[in-house]
């Protein structure tokens, strides 16, 4: 490609140029000012008089004696507490990841292994299921949980992450067991094992790669899930999503609006550490799907 | 595989899905032909003496709690539901048909009814924003290509985080980025020269800056799908098409787009269906003044101290409704395909 990339005429490699800094402004720029940003005090994030005051930090200064400050901080992880929802947070991510992996692995071996045409119906029923928007299905877990005294606890809100991650990440790993050929298990049985040992001492071993890059997107789902933690969660166990969205109600009105941008920011990191370890998988795992057609 | 193992193998995914899938629809589908019950009256004499005797008509509040609790459901009023004015709201469409006299005063006053504004949202964001993130994250793809090896792993781990963020605190970002007193809506002041100009105050700016924000958290994962694909080009075929004097921009017509069709639908499909739920931008940007999503409408009926599961229910049997209008090609597609090979 280096060879083709030189015959291009300098115009068409300036505008290519041009582009690439474009959208890396528009993808980057967002969340370095918000980093930037939240170390500094509200009237210079979101200042009226000059816009330049974010930068420079002049009321920062005024206020605490450095153009930096932790206040925002503060105030969102010891004021309001925001370490207990991050900690309910890794309590879901964690939970939801290793349930929905052990049994979306059966599930998705399984698959991959039957020739039969109930695997073409069960795999359809899946795609149907991951379309349908998990907000309808909120209305229906409302009153039985109610009626049953579920609703609210850490533990409801895993398990239906774990059935709503489901239809994905048996489509992914499918089709991850697909690629590990089947004559690994088939030797495995002449030699006299039972198809689960066939699983358990040769199959095991090799998966890794795929289950690694499925559990990534299942932590996202969990981590990012909005709708099912926020209706499901009682205001003492929230995860840090729903909590940030009720930061806004309350802040907005308190003047603390820096206290919700230190919490976004602070719930950023993990993903930023996430994407710098794990990109090369985030990117096969996107693919995955698509290779299939 | 046989039955029995497949069957052993299954069945902690299966009932999985069921209870917490198939059950709720099930659950929801019943819930919308029910209406909470009404509270129970009681007539009570009141009687004074030299006055007279009143009847007044109270809440038997003993009484509607027993029925409540009784029938937890509330009583079967059918599809009285789905019909009145917070849904399909036929009667008043029926109305405003006859009483209209342009189609332009028609199509506004339908838009005051909650769910076709939700509707018209829902439907105008979906098909605005899936093209138009196809179109850029194809373009990125086909630029970062061309970069050096070293910039192109850059390129794709800033591109990776607006997808990759979780879309309440992307909106949010973005959207005290957008505030008058925020960095680009001061610039916006200053372009716009009103010094009370204002994004969150217009209705179509409003849909603009949501649309804008739907691109760009989901065109990364079309830049990435495009850019997987662009790998495995077959290189025979492009230098063939050199040497026969096609110019870059029919090498890319004819050669590349081609090559990446079966990936531009799967990028369609999926991005239908996660742009058919549109509601984090909605709340991040505080935006449903002017934009409200179907997801957002049962998620307003959810919230709150009064849980209208109802209404909630009927406006999930709708929304799943038209993302069973919106998956049936792709289903006929794949029957037919299905079927051709077996």
């Amino acid at each position: 490609m280096a060879a083709a990339a030189e015959r291009r005429p300098v115009w068409m490699r300036a505008m290519i140029y041009g582009f690439v800094a474009t959208w890396f402004i528009l993808a980057a720029f967002p969340f370095i000012w918000t980093v930037w940003g939240s170390f500094k005090v509200e009237l210079d994030f979101f200042s009226i008089a000059d816009w330049t005051y974010a930068l420079t930090g002049e009321r920062t200064k005024a206020e605490y004696g450095s153009a930096f400050t932790d206040a925002g901080y503060r105030g969102a992880w010891i004021q309001e507490e925001f370490y207990r929802n991050f900690f309910n947070t890794a309590i879901v991510c964690f939970f939801v990841v290793c349930t929905s992996l052990t049994i979306g692995t059966l599930g998705g071996y399984a698959l991959s292994r039957s020739s039969y045409n109930y695997t073409f119906w069960l795999l359809i029923t899946a795609l149907i299921f991951r379309a349908m928007p998990p907000v309808t299905l909120v209305a229906g877990y409302l009153l039985p949980f109610f009626q049953w005294n579920l609703w609210g606890h850490l533990a409801t809100t895993i398990i239906v992450l774990v059935a709503i991650n489901q239809p994905f990440t048996l489509w992914m790993l499918h089709s991850f067991f697909k690629k590990i050929p089947q004559e690994l298990d088939e030797s495995a049985k002449v030699d006299g094992c039972t198809q689960f040992q066939a699983f358990r001492h040769v199959i095991i071993p090799v998966m890794w790669p795929g289950v690694i890059t499925t559990g990534l997107f299942s932590f996202l789902l969990a981590y990012n899930d909005f709708v099912v933690t926020s209706m499901l969660l009682e205001e003492k166990n929230r995860t840090m999503v729903p909590q940030i969205a009720a930061f806004l109600g309350t802040t907005y009105t308190e003047g603390n609006v820096m206290f919700a941008v230190a919490a976004v920011v602070s719930a950023t990191v993990p993903l930023f550490i996430l994407v710098m370890f794990f990109q090369r998988q985030i990117v096969s795992g996107l693919t995955a799907g698509a290779v299939k057609g | 595989m046989k039955h029995r193992t497949f069957f052993w193998f299954f069945l902690p995914t299966a009932i999985a899905m069921l209870l917490f899938i198939a059950a709720p629809i099930v659950s929801v589908l019943i819930q919308s032909v029910f209406a909470p019950h009404e509270a129970v009256l009681i007539e009570v004499e009141n009687c004074t003496p030299l006055v007279g005797c009143t009847t007044e008509t109270m809440i038997d509040q003993e009484a509607t709690r027993d029925l409540r609790e009784a029938q937890p459901l509330g009583r079967f009023v059918g599809l009285d539901i789905y019909l009145d004015r917070a849904h399909l709201a036929i009667e008043e469409v029926g109305q405003i048909w006859s009483t209209s006299e342009t189609w332009g005063s028609f199509w506004s006053r339908i838009f005051n009814l909650p769910f076709y504004r939700a509707m018209s949202f829902t439907l105008t964001y979906t098909f605005v924003v899936t093209p138009a993130l196809i179109v850029l994250g194809l373009m990125i793809a086909l630029a970062v290509n061309s970069l050096h090896r070293h910039l192109k792993g850059l390129m794709i781990f800033f591109s990776l985080l607006p997808m990759i963020v979780t879309p309440i605190i992307g909106s949010l970002i973005l959207f005290w980025m957008v505030d008058s007193r925020g960095v680009l809506g001061s610039a916006l002041v200053s372009l716009a020269g009103d010094p009370n100009f204002s994004l969150k105050a217009s209705t179509g700016l409003t849909w603009v800056m949501l649309i804008i924000y739907g691109i760009w958290s989901s065109a990364p994962f079309a830049f990435v799908v495009f850019y997987a694909g662009l790998q495995t080009l077959p290189r025979d075929t492009l230098e063939a098409a050199q040497i026969d004097g096609a110019t870059r921009w029919q090498q890319v017509r004819y050669v590349i787009i081609p090559h990446l069709t079966p990936l531009v639908t799967f990028v369609a499909l999926i991005q239908l269906m996660d742009n058919f739920r549109v509601l984090e931008p909605i709340i991040g940007f505080n935006a449903s003044a002017h934009a409200t999503s179907l997801s957002w409408i049962i998620l307003n009926d959810l919230g709150g101290e009064t849980r209208q599961l109802s209404s909630a229910s009927a406006n999930s049997v709708l929304t799943l409704i038209g993302v069973a209008i919106l998956l049936s090609p792709v289903l006929v597609r794949t029957w037919q395909d299905f079927k051709r090979k077996t």
